[in-house]
């Protein structure tokens, strides 16, 4: 049995060794049992933090929501899950992308979160809800923004938008994060640079260079006039 | 204490008095042997509904309990489904000893089941050769089994079969070996007697002390290798053999062997009760009148139930803890380890038996 050892030391060994298993599974037999049991506790059933119930697109209390429907998350998607539909709107006399439905199919979601992960506003995360069940597939298409909802008043504003292309997508996506977080805008700008820079060199199409460079410093203008102000 | 036999005394001369004596004793061999196909039944089901809830339980869960209140009708239901299921006929088994398979188990483990002492009085089979007699006839499911893994014409229904033959016979000897150690003790072999003395001199694991405590634990490790179970279910490993011998059962000649596996169980908690623990006799404890006159009100059959399930929780908690071994590993076990042991503590016994030094 025990070949380091020999009989005798072998055979206590064994007894300890059984003795201090029987004493694990006899702690484990008083303790509280971890068993949910479901349609009885519904009510205080809370789904842990990480769980991937649905998508769900989180509305502020004035029903404003974050996403600016640059439809990274659309491109991301393994299954075509998520359809954004959006319209140009001119504000400010700059032409503008609007969220008009974000349509999220539960039917063919896979809940791997790259949607989620992708998203440049965190304008979607995934709730802690399992009662997903429908009698018809008709229903597991969602529809996330809230009637009469619009994007929440944040510098995005003034944002042409640049071509359907898709990396040039990207970057306007990059962009805004300094505006949430302030004081790490001397790091992210050089990133942005790089970003910019990298595209260039791999993607050698003229319209596609031009759009980033012409993104980031859109983007950027709005950040200097906040900090002169 | 309450003597069973006045009943059946009673029952006896009621018959006698208006039926011949053939048929007396055909009449009630009926009875006990419904008694028997009853009492099997219901231990089973207790038994596995015990089963499922102390593993759920060790498993820091709570076992079934969606049928019924606390899943009562549980294992009812796993009966029924049973019950219905198709006894599916293969094609190149040997028929014949297919189907005999399961019934030499669930005979051998019946037969042994009638030899347990129930009560004061109330033994179905008690003869002068008691103990020898159940070992003889437990030893038969082994053929069960050999004939089960043989006559399915399957590979792993023949190496589950093959591992359970050598792991049985092995553990047979450390049984064996134990039994001799306790009738070294008692000097009788007939259960009622050996349960009578302990009744009057005490119980044989607080008499025999130190040799009977070891030959106890030999036991329950011995005893569970007989049945299959804990660490030792080999012969039916599911993660490697399917389900063993019986992979190629179905239905109620399926039912059979799992009634078997769980009687089994129970078979050899009672017979560990009856030698060790004293059977139905009650816990006296000398000096102590009130209280040993209230331990003589519980009825026999209390002590012997509550006793035996007792073993059996022991029993389920050494299988639920241990994971299940490799086939040296169980043969080392027991040709290097429990058979020493047991005969270096049968020689201890009798040197105890022969200067005295026991209770």
């Amino acid at each position: 049995m025990y070949k380091d050892k020999n009989y005798f030391e072998g055979l206590f060994c064994g007894v300890k060794s059984i003795c201090i298993g029987l004493k694990t599974t006899m702690r484990e037999f008083f303790t509280k049992k971890i068993t949910e049991q479901y349609p009885e506790n519904r009510k205080e059933l809370k789904m842990f933090d990480r769980f991937r119930g649905s998508l769900v697109m989180p509305h502020n209390e004035k029903n404003e929501h974050k996403c600016v429907a640059c439809g990274i998350c659309q491109m991301q998607c393994p299954n075509d899950t998520i359809n954004v539909v959006s319209e140009m709107v001119e504000v400010d006399g700059k032409k503008k992308k609007q969220l008009v439905r974000y349509e999220y199919n539960l039917g063919s979601c896979m809940f791997c979160m790259l949607c989620v992960t992708a998203c440049p506003h965190k304008a979607i995360t995934f709730d802690q809800s399992f009662e997903n069940a429908v009698f018809d597939r008709s229903k597991l298409i969602k529809v996330l923004n809230k009637p009469g909802s619009k994007v929440e008043e944040k510098p995005v504003v003034k944002k042409t938008a640049p071509a359907p292309a898709a990396k040039p997508a990207e970057t306007p996506a990059e962009a805004p994060k300094p505006e949430a977080v302030a004081p790490k805008t001397a790091e992210e700008q050089p990133r942005i640079e790089a970003v910019a820079a990298k595209t260039e060199v791999e993607q050698p199409k003229p319209e596609a260079v031009a759009a980033p460079k012409e993104e980031t410093t859109k983007v950027e203008q709005p950040e200097t006039e906040k900090a002169a102000e | 204490m309450f003597d069973f036999s006045v009943i059946s005394q009673w029952l006896h001369t009621l018959l006698l008095s208006f039926l011949p004596e053939w048929a007396t004793i055909l009449v009630e061999s009926v009875i006990v042997a419904l008694v028997i196909i009853t009492l099997y039944a219901v231990f089973a089901i207790v038994l596995i509904y015990m089963e499922r809830k102390i593993c759920g339980f060790f498993q820091c869960r709570l076992g079934p309990n969606r049928v019924g209140k606390w899943g009562l009708l549980q294992v009812f239901a796993d009966v029924f489904k049973m019950l219905q299921k198709e006894i599916i006929k293969m094609r190149q088994t040997d028929r014949f000893l297919h189907d005999l398979a399961p019934f030499f188990v669930v005979t051998a483990s019946m037969v042994t089941f009638a030899c347990l002492p129930w009560n004061k009085g109330g033994h179905m089979i008690d003869f002068n050769i008691g103990i020898f007699f159940i070992l003889a006839v437990s030893s038969v499911s082994v053929v069960g089994i050999l004939l089960a893994g043989w006559g399915s014409n399957s590979k792993y229904p023949i190496i589950g079969a093959m591992r359970s033959g050598a792991q049985i016979i092995s553990y047979e000897l450390s049984i064996g070996l134990t039994m001799l150690t306790v009738i070294c003790l008692t000097g009788t072999m007939q259960i009622s007697e050996i349960v009578q003395q302990q009744s009057e001199l005490g119980w044989n694991i607080f008499r025999g002390h130190l040799p009977m405590v070891i030959a106890f634990i030999i036991y329950l490790i011995a005893g569970n290798a007989e049945c299959n179970r804990g660490p030792f279910d080999l012969p039916e490993a599911e993660s490697e053999l399917t389900a063993g011998y019986h992979t190629e059962y179905s239905g109620m000649h399926f039912g059979y062997f799992y009634l078997a596996e769980y009687l089994n169980l129970f078979i050899s908690a009672g017979i560990a009760t009856t030698v060790f623990l004293g059977g139905w006799a009650p816990l006296h404890i000398s000096g102590l009148d009130g209280f040993n006159g209230v331990m003589d009100a519980v009825p026999g059959i209390v002590w012997f139930l509550g006793k035996t399930f007792f073993v059996v929780f022991l029993l389920m908690w050494e299988r639920w803890t241990l994971p299940r071994l490799r086939i040296d590993n169980i043969l080392t076990l027991e040709w290097k380890y429990l058979m020493p042991i047991s005969m270096l503590n049968l020689v201890l016994m009798a040197l105890l038996v022969a200067y005295g030094l026991y209770f």
